[in-house]
């Protein structure tokens, strides 16, 4: 089982959504997170006092998954939420040892 | 006595507006500060309705606006005819200022009252975050009382400010704004910088409480402008008229300032641009024609934006600007009669049994005015900031001046008042704008594991 992890810009969210809905993903984990890659962050100007915000608001998208699907989940990610402008985010893939569902205690894949 | 229905209740209309001001700059304040300390911020503006309304009636009044008879002494200060709640006085017409205005004394009383009141709510955005509470509230207590009172006399209950300098001073430029100005940057000086200032994120917590704080203080400003003519008169509607104008240029003006100077116009910078016209217009607005006032409004919004970069120049940590908007636009509004005053619009200006002044210099009166109110401007700022700076040199001295280090990172709200103005998720309470860092509005305050904070500051003012 693989875990799919993609940090996204906030509002290329529901575009990223439809595309895994298409591939017939059945849930996924969304969270609102802050960080900074190469472009890092961005100014603000108050009363002409400049504040530098490293940290920009971003969207995590998590999505277990079995083997097979990963390549089709992670191209359905990348091309979603590709705008090609700095800062369009990351999407990496990490193995996982067991799954649990909390509700009949299924393990494995039967629980994914 | 008859009383003039009409300019009663248009001065009791607004003393209602005046009263709405005060909250409106708790709002106005409490969004520039920083989220962990809005409470006390706002708190600071309430605490002055609350304490100074009271005073104000047992001793204020009578002592800024008693006719005092004996010599020398008149100039300074009032005397007790109107100490306490005389209801027999309560129909009695007030009948200074030489002009038959048929409004009863009482009008005039609580119309005075509100400006006593955000006067002393004006001096607290400066010392946001970091003032004891008790030490506030005495501070304002002693600074109404020395400086304040003795302050409105001498620019409009008979003292030697009005009456023998001759300084103009319509709606309060130098008795509200300089005078509130000059002991905020004392009181500053004394209490010293937050800590992390100005290295720090200490941006504006809520920016649409500063847009709606700026626009009660506008809508409330009519009742402070135009009311002060205590009667209603072309000049009231010059006064209200200029008010508008002065106002929506000075937004014009530093929002121009940003847009050259930052690349972006913001909402910040139009919410401070409007109080800094509507500050600068302030004691000219019964005194000069609209087109004059919108230059004062464009010239105070412009200046107002490069002078609240001072406090990074000299190192004096004004929180909120109250040196840079409320004084600077003070001076401005004060000088500017000397420039622009004529009695086309008001003719009480030249009028020897009322005001007893010149026209201004490009209206034929020369430099006669210019130099009055710069005489009166210097006389207020001088006193005002001498007396803030004893008072709040005595609070040091006995410790009741600045909360503890832990009070001050934890934040001043739940220390002070033991409430906090938002709730925050435990993963988002750093108290600093937290909870709106998920709308994208705000930032976590978050420092890297070499302890270096997350945000970095240069100033560009």
């Amino acid at each position: 089982m693989k875990l799919v992890t993609a940090v996204i810009k906030p509002y290329q969210l529901d575009a990223v959504k439809e595309a895994l809905h298409a591939l017939g993903v059945a849930g996924l984990t969304v969270s609102e997170v802050q960080g900074y890659g190469r472009q890092k962050g961005h100014t603000e100007v108050y009363r002409g006092a400049e504040y530098t915000v490293e940290f920009l608001p971003k969207i995590k998208v998590e999505v277990l998954t079995d083997e097979i699907d990963v390549e089709k989940i992670v191209d359905a990610i990348v091309t979603s939420s590709r705008t090609g402008k700095i800062g369009d985010g990351k999407v990496w893939v990490t193995s996982i040892d067991e799954v649990v569902r909390v509700r009949t205690g299924e393990r494995g894949l039967d629980a994914l | 006595m008859e009383i003039n229905t009409g300019n009663t209740a248009w001065l009791l209309l607004s003393s209602a507006l005046v009263l709405l001001m005060t909250p409106g700059l708790a709002l106005f304040y409490g969004g520039l500060n920083r989220s962990k300390g809005v409470l006390n911020m706002m708190m600071m503006s309430f605490s002055a309705i609350g304490l100074v309304s009271v005073l104000w009636v047992v001793y204020g009044f009578t002592l800024a606006f008693g006719v005092n008879e004996s010599a020398g002494l008149q100039n300074i200060i009032g005397n007790f005819d109107y100490l306490g709640t005389d209801v027999a006085k309560i129909s009695e017409e007030w009948l200074f200022f030489g002009a038959n205005t048929g409004i009863p004394t009482y009008a005039f009383l609580v119309f005075q009252m509100m400006f006593a009141v955000i006067t002393v709510a004006l001096i607290s955005g400066a010392v946001s975050d970091r003032m004891k509470f008790g030490g506030w509230v005495l501070f304002a207590l002693g600074w109404f009382s020395l400086v304040y009172i003795p302050v409105a006399h001498m620019v409009w209950g008979g003292g030697f400010i009005g009456t023998t300098i001759r300084a103009l001073d319509f709606a309060g430029g130098t008795a509200v704004h300089i005078n509130a100005g000059a002991a905020a940057l004392a009181l500053v000086l004394v209490l010293g910088k937050r800590i992390g200032w100005p290295k720090e994120n200490m941006r504006p917590h809520n920016v649409p409480f500063v847009a709606l704080g700026a626009g009660l203080l506008w809508f409330g400003w009519f009742g402070f402008n135009a009311g002060s003519e205590l009667t209603v008169d072309g000049t009231t509607v010059i006064a209200f008229i200029n008010t508008q104008v002065a106002t929506a240029a000075a937004l014009l003006g530093w929002v121009a300032v940003e847009w050259i100077r930052d690349r972006k116009p913001t909402l910040v910078g139009a919410s401070s641009g409007a109080v800094a016209g509507l500050v600068a217009i302030t004691p000219a607005c019964g005194f000069v024609a609209p087109l004059p006032a919108v230059l004062i409004g464009l010239v105070a919004g412009a200046v107002c934006a490069l002078a609240v970069g001072l406090k990074y120049r000299f190192g004096y940590d004004d929180s909120l600007d109250v040196v840079g908007v409320h004084f600077v636009g003070g001076w401005i509004g004060s000088l500017a009669i000397g420039l622009f005053a004529t009695d086309a619009v008001n003719s009480g200006i030249t009028d020897e049994k009322i005001l007893n002044a010149s026209n201004g210099l490009f209206y034929g009166g020369g430099a006669t005015q210019l130099l009055r109110q710069f005489e009166g401007s210097a006389l207020v700022t001088v006193y005002s900031f001498g007396v803030a700076l004893v008072l709040a040199l005595v609070l040091k001295a006995v410790k009741l001046l600045r909360v503890s280090e832990e009070s001050e990172v934890g934040g001043i709200d739940i220390a002070a008042h033991g409430e906090t103005g938002y709730e925050f998720t435990p993963a988002a309470g750093s108290g600093n704008g937290g909870a709106f860092a998920l709308a994208g509005i705000g930032q976590k305050e978050t420092v890297d594991a070499d302890g270096k904070a997350s945000v970095s500051q240069k100033v560009s003012g």
